[in-house]
């Protein structure tokens, strides 16, 4: 099937056992609250399958485990979207790390894993921590700010593009990209219309950003070009995976960080925990994550005849693998909708599983660590002044704003 | 089940029943072991689950992939010889009584 021919026509299961649902994954007002969907995907069985799209949907938490587990049965190289790359035209050339399988995809993960690795993440660490201290002081001397703007992308646009090593101006354009790559992974909608509409400009910007000649010497991306001087590479290869870590490193990080501060903001005695043992920072992220998973949903297309739990799986379907639900499986997690910071939710699926599991998931962590542990040093109370804004994303999930005042501890 | 003897930094031993298939982190985790942290989930993308294996059962693992090489040259604790991720070693009976050293730091 084709994204676009969605929407209007049912399409039929493969089977008419499996459980049929009609609901649309990627409405507004799904995408704003959609934990009840999250439910209901789980409550309907192992797979499901989505009439408006033709393609299955997976929420619990083994399946979710099974698929991308597994990348000879289930290929990135289709797309994780909802377009099959077999079929459809990709709207920019594909990831060289994403989307694509091994043997192709080693090459470029070894070198991508190397410029990433936690060794190369620690060296950081005292830098990432001096910056969100300063940052948490400046807020706190505001009394009352958006914990989004002023705090969740503050940050990350901040330090991550230091990291990267890309120039200082226009940075909020990484925004405005991130949010463009993730929408383009969902069906032909307003939100994947307005994103390509910005498609031409953005992606321009982007990629003079990723030439070797607009990097620092000192960053990731610097690393990533000395796989081009050894041979490993080709010198447009090495500016196709700076590329992904400006994809993927910015809006996910930020978006985890926002929702880090609406849960401990939800979630008083949780920040009162964080407060007494500040080296509760990190499993409190990993928390965070399982609770509101910044990606929400992700694609693997099926390159063989298969089954999963029992269910016949066709050549070439999509199967949309729901994070986020998996996340919140009863049956994997007990009281899986209460957010326990004391929890040590190893096997969450927020940043995927697999060989495709992030590979800035170090840099996420020590960014995350810095801001929450300069919050358990130095904020009493986070209050929240005004109502959350959910921003509706193809294929993540974080808020548009969030109203707040820290009060010093 | 397979017997998996985690011993501490500090010498003290935890013997646990591993499902066959399972990981040894994975084994650790749902087992209450302290001194394996798992961060990323099995994906090889964190080192804080490495574990020095006792030399006696190192030949019945299979080689180190490409990642958990890379992986190992970022462990908080000091990579030796015998240093392997537990998120890469899977419970399997020629494993029965295989016995791990937990490092001192694994963040």
């Amino acid at each position: 099937m084709t994204s676009s021919a969605a929407a209007s026509a049912e399409i039929p299961p493969p089977d008419p056992a499996i459980p049929a649902w009609d609901i649309d994954p990627y409405d507004e007002a799904v995408l704003r609250d959609p934990v009840p969907y999250y439910d209901e995907l789980r409550a309907r069985g192992p797979l499901t399958w989505l009439t408006r799209y033709g393609m299955f949907a997976a929420g619990r938490h083994p399946e979710v485990q099974e698929i991308f587990s597994d990348w000879e049965r289930f290929v990135s190289s289709r797309g994780v979207g909802i377009s099959d790359f077999k079929l459809e035209k990709p709207w920019r050339p594909p990831s060289i790390v994403l989307e694509v399988d091994p043997p192709a995809h080693t090459r470029t993960r070894a070198v991508i894993t190397r410029a990433l690795s936690p060794r190369a993440v620690s060296r950081l660490k005292e830098g990432f921590a001096a910056e969100a201290d300063a940052l948490i002081d400046r807020l706190l001397a505001k009394g009352e700010f958006d914990a989004v703007a002023d705090l969740a992308e503050a940050y990350p646009l901040k330090v991550f593009p230091d990291a990267v090593g890309i120039s200082p101006d226009g940075r909020e354009m990484l925004l405005t990209y991130g949010a463009m790559v993730f929408n383009a992974l969902g069906p032909d909608n307003a939100l994947r219309r307005a994103a390509m509409a910005q498609a031409p400009e953005v992606t321009a910007w982007i990629a003079g950003r990723c030439r070797r000649d607009a990097i620092t010497k000192d960053g990731f991306a610097a690393s990533i070009y000395g796989a081009a001087d050894s041979g490993d590479l080709s010198e447009e290869e090495c500016g196709l995976l700076v590329r992904s870590l400006l994809s993927a490193g910015v809006d996910t990080t930020v978006n985890g960080l926002g929702a880090a501060i609406w849960c401990l903001a939800n979630n008083p005695d949780q920040l009162a925990a964080l407060r007494a043992d500040p080296k509760l920072a990190r499993p409190c992220f990993e928390e965070v994550l399982r609770m509101t998973s910044p990606v929400h949903s992700f694609c693997r297309t099926a390159n063989q005849d298969t089954e999963v739990s029992g269910i016949a799986i066709p050549e070439g379907s999509k199967i949309l693998c729901v994070l986020a639900a998996a996340n919140l499986d009863p049956e994997h997690w007990p009281n899986a909708d209460r957010f326990d910071i004391a929890r040590r939710p190893v096997g969450h699926v927020a940043f995927g599983t697999g060989i495709h599991g992030c590979v800035g998931q170090s840099v996420a962590r020590q960014e995350a660590e810095a801001v929450l542990s300069a919050i358990a040093r130095k904020v009493d109370s986070i209050e929240l002044t005004g109502p959350a804004e959910w921003r509706p994303n193809n294929a993540v999930r974080g808020l548009a704003s969030l109203p707040v005042r820290f009060a010093a501890a | 089940m397979v017997k998996v003897i985690y011993t501490a930094d500090d010498g003290s031993r935890t013997e646990v029943e591993a499902k066959a298939g399972d990981s040894l982190m994975q084994t650790a985790i749902v087992n209450g072991v302290d001194g394996i942290v798992g961060e990323c989930g099995g994906s090889a993308m964190c080192a804080t689950c490495h574990v020095y294996v006792d030399p006696a059962w190192l030949d019945r693992l299979p080689p180190r992939s490409e990642v958990e090489e890379e992986m190992l040259e970022s462990t908080a604790s000091e990579r030796r010889d015998n240093s392997r991720l537990s998120c890469q070693i899977v419970a399997a009976p020629d494993l029965d009584g295989i016995v791990v050293v937990m490092p001192p730091d694994q963040i």
